[in-house]
């Protein structure tokens, strides 16, 4: 459980890592954040993993979201997770939806994703998941 | 500490809360509220059947040819590319063998935004979601063994279009083939990639210079060839609605003729050559209302605003195909259905050319098998249910002609609020449109999800389902590096001096603001990769920063 009693709202990071351009659904979890009182940091498209954590750092957020539509998703989560731990970024609640095939889905989780909302999970679902792990 | 617990959601396993209320108004995507009965009244009271017309003339809102798909079916044109070009000439030849007529060339996401594969940020994503392609090379073993005269080749690229188009070029003028006659399609367009698909690589003003240098290179060198498909189906993915998909689709296309007339053409010696790509999933009357629609307006524009006088510069052309927004992860094997309706849209809308997402695209690039479906599906509505027997069967439906007259008037109204915001360059540099659609799809997701929005296996008629067995298409690493050897061995074998030198060039004519095509194919067929052009053009153009603003 992650506790972050000093702050008033959850601070959530929403990026779109390699090189995919769908970004309606990222866009939409973003309103949805906002719309549930988070303060939300969306870096626009294609984020290196070391863009990605140094915005996490800088911004000193409690969730790290990634939203992948084109199946680079795990190679590219391998790298990340290699930065947030030399970052003492690996206490943060780490997220990740889009297009996530089942398969993959158990790869991520072994990389150290706390939570997969695959393209069409209810947005109160994503939003309930980090109302639960960061209260 | 309280800890919300995450409540299973009741699943709804009837008809949706729509069809239970029949008193309920109904108000189609576009706005437009739909009557229970139409009559001649009605039809009279919208404008009447003074655009109707017939097929083949002015305003063709009947359609762009006299005879239609009595004389020849739609184009079949299913999008397809993956790992190396090796790759994706076998699949061409799949598809081809099973009776495709053209061919969709999908890149991967490195070559779409101008990278090499040997680029580090190219790292796991080469040839994942469409074929790599780093020199001219490559063009010539993808397309080996196929006739470009009787199959016409798209290309959707954009951001890299200027390259791509000048490699396909050369290509066929290596192979022999007389570029003044050779047709085929590129998308390059990029005002749209802005908004939705991203594929963008340089800021605003000089990507939509290069879209205007391919028309024009075009024009002058190989008339035949349709160098932009200007695109409202990305804009209705990620947001937009009917209307505003074509309206948004015209805005821009205008915006590229003007930058083209601008040069000194003449709005004939071109417009006949632009194209346009829309999108066939949801209401079947009020997509067939939106291009029939479209056909007339965009009639007008070039007629009336540019003051063409060949009728062929008038006619929308178009690719009506996809529909990836309407299918539905969930009981996938339903997406075959609304494939065949979608399909049965694009036939009855009388598009030129048709392609379907395939049933096991929400899971994965599709299968071999998927992608027959596709056609099969198409190839049904030819042979077996009558779709080519006449022309534009739902003409002189009091509904459908009203509600073309109706969608007509919405796309004026869209049109003209693009014009009062300053125009969709404007509106693109600065986010606002990109803004407004994604609100847009956010508000539609509400609607899903509270059920008023009904869509099958999501908010009405669910089941408990498994994860599906699927033939999830794997990442080829073997591919992958296999596309790496092959651009390295290219880079010591090439001339280099060459090279170099009309890299060279091509930085002085991008510098100077002259046409940067000529530059371009010189390099393409010196064997200049695509990240190296790239790398050239960004050194004079900079990067696209994207605003981001909710």
């Amino acid at each position: 459980m992650k506790s972050h009693a000093t702050r008033a709202r959850i601070r959530v990071l929403i990026a779109k890592p390699g090189l995919d351009g769908h970004d309606r659904g990222a866009k939409i979890v973003v309103r949805a954040l906002i719309d549930a009182g988070y303060d939300v940091i969306y870096t626009g498209l294609r984020q290196p993993p070391e863009a990605v954590a140094q915005i996490a750092l800088e911004e000193d957020v409690d969730v790290i979201g990634l939203s992948s539509m084109a199946g680079s998703h795990v190679p590219y989560c391998q790298r990340l997770k290699k930065l947030l731990l030399e970052n003492g970024l690996d206490d943060k609640l780490w997220i990740i939806g889009g297009s996530i095939p089942a398969p993959d889905q158990k790869a991520l989780k072994a990389v150290g994703l706390d939570g997969i909302f695959p393209a069409g999970t209810r947005l109160e679902e994503i939003v309930d998941f980090i109302n639960e792990r960061c209260q | 500490m309280t800890t919300q617990q995450f409540k299973p959601r009741q699943k709804t396993t009837g008809a949706s809360i729509k069809q239970q209320d029949s008193n309920r108004s109904v108000i189609n995507e576009s706005g437009i509220e739909i009557k229970k009965t139409y009559t001649a009244e009605d039809l009279e009271a919208s404008g009447g059947v003074a655009m109707v017309g017939l097929p083949g003339e002015y305003p063709f809102t009947r359609g762009i040819h006299k005879e239609m798909y009595r004389k020849r079916p739609w184009t079949m044109r299913q999008y397809t590319g993956f790992g190396d070009p090796e790759d994706t000439n076998e699949r061409f030849k799949f598809l081809i063998e099973n009776g495709q007529t053209g061919l969709n060339v999908a890149f991967d996401l490195p070559s779409q935004i101008g990278l090499d594969s040997d680029d580090d940020l190219a790292i796991g994503e080469i040839g994942r979601v469409g074929m790599a392609v780093d020199s001219l090379r490559d063009f010539e073993v993808a397309f080996d063994g196929i006739d470009l005269e009787k199959i016409t080749v798209s290309l959707t690229i954009n951001g890299a279009a200027a390259i791509m188009i000048a490699m396909y070029l050369a290509m066929a003028e290596k192979r022999g083939y007389d570029i003044s006659k050779l047709r085929g399609t590129a998308q390059n367009d990029i005002l749209k990639e802005f908004i939705g698909r991203g594929t963008w690589i340089f800021p605003v003003e000089p990507s939509i210079k290069l879209v205007a240098d391919t028309i024009e290179y075009c024009a002058n060198n190989a008339p035949k060839y349709s160098p932009v498909s200007v695109c409202g189906y990305h804009i209705r993915e990620s947001g937009a609605d009917p209307a505003q998909e074509m309206a948004y689709g015209f805005v821009i296309a205008k915006a590229y003729t003007d930058l083209v007339l601008a040069r000194g053409l003449d709005v004939d010696e071109f417009a006949s050559r632009l194209s346009f790509n829309f999108n066939i999933y949801g209401n079947i009357f009020e997509q067939v209302a939106k291009f029939r629609a479209g056909r007339g307006l965009w009639a007008k524009i070039i007629k009336e605003e540019y003051g063409a006088t060949n009728p062929r510069s008038m006619v929308l052309r178009m690719i009506a195909g996809g529909g990836g927004s309407g299918l539905t992860k969930e009981q996938p094997e339903v997406n075959i259905v609304r494939g065949a309706y979608y399909a049965l849209i694009s036939a009855l809308s009388g598009a030129q050319t048709m392609a379907l997402c395939c049933f096991d695209e929400a899971y994965t690039i599709p299968s071999e098998d998927a992608q027959r479906l596709s056609l099969r599906t198409m190839q049904v509505l030819i042979e077996e249910m009558g779709l080519c027997d006449t022309v534009d069967p739902l003409a002189g439906s009091y509904y459908v002609e009203t509600l073309t007259n109706q969608m007509r008037e919405r796309m004026q109204a869209v049109m003209q609020e693009v014009d009062e915001q300053g125009g969709i360059v404007k509106m693109v540099a600065e986010g606002t449109i990109q803004s407004k659609v994604s609100t847009q799809a956010y508000e539609l997701l509400q609607e899903i999800e509270s059920g008023e929005f009904p869509k099958v296996g999501i908010n009405c008629y669910e089941m408990d389902e498994e994860e599906p067995e699927v033939e999830y298409h794997p990442y080829a690493q073997d591919d992958a590096d296999r596309q790496i050897e092959r651009l390295q061995k290219l880079r010591a074998e090439r001339d280099n001096a060459a090279v170099e030198n009309t890299l060279a060039k091509l930085v002085d004519d991008a510098t100077q603001g002259v046409n940067v095509m000529p530059a371009i194919m010189a390099a393409v067929k010196a064997y200049a990769t695509v990240g190296e052009m790239t790398h050239a053009l960004v050194s004079v153009y900079g990067r696209y920063n994207e605003p981001v603003r909710f």
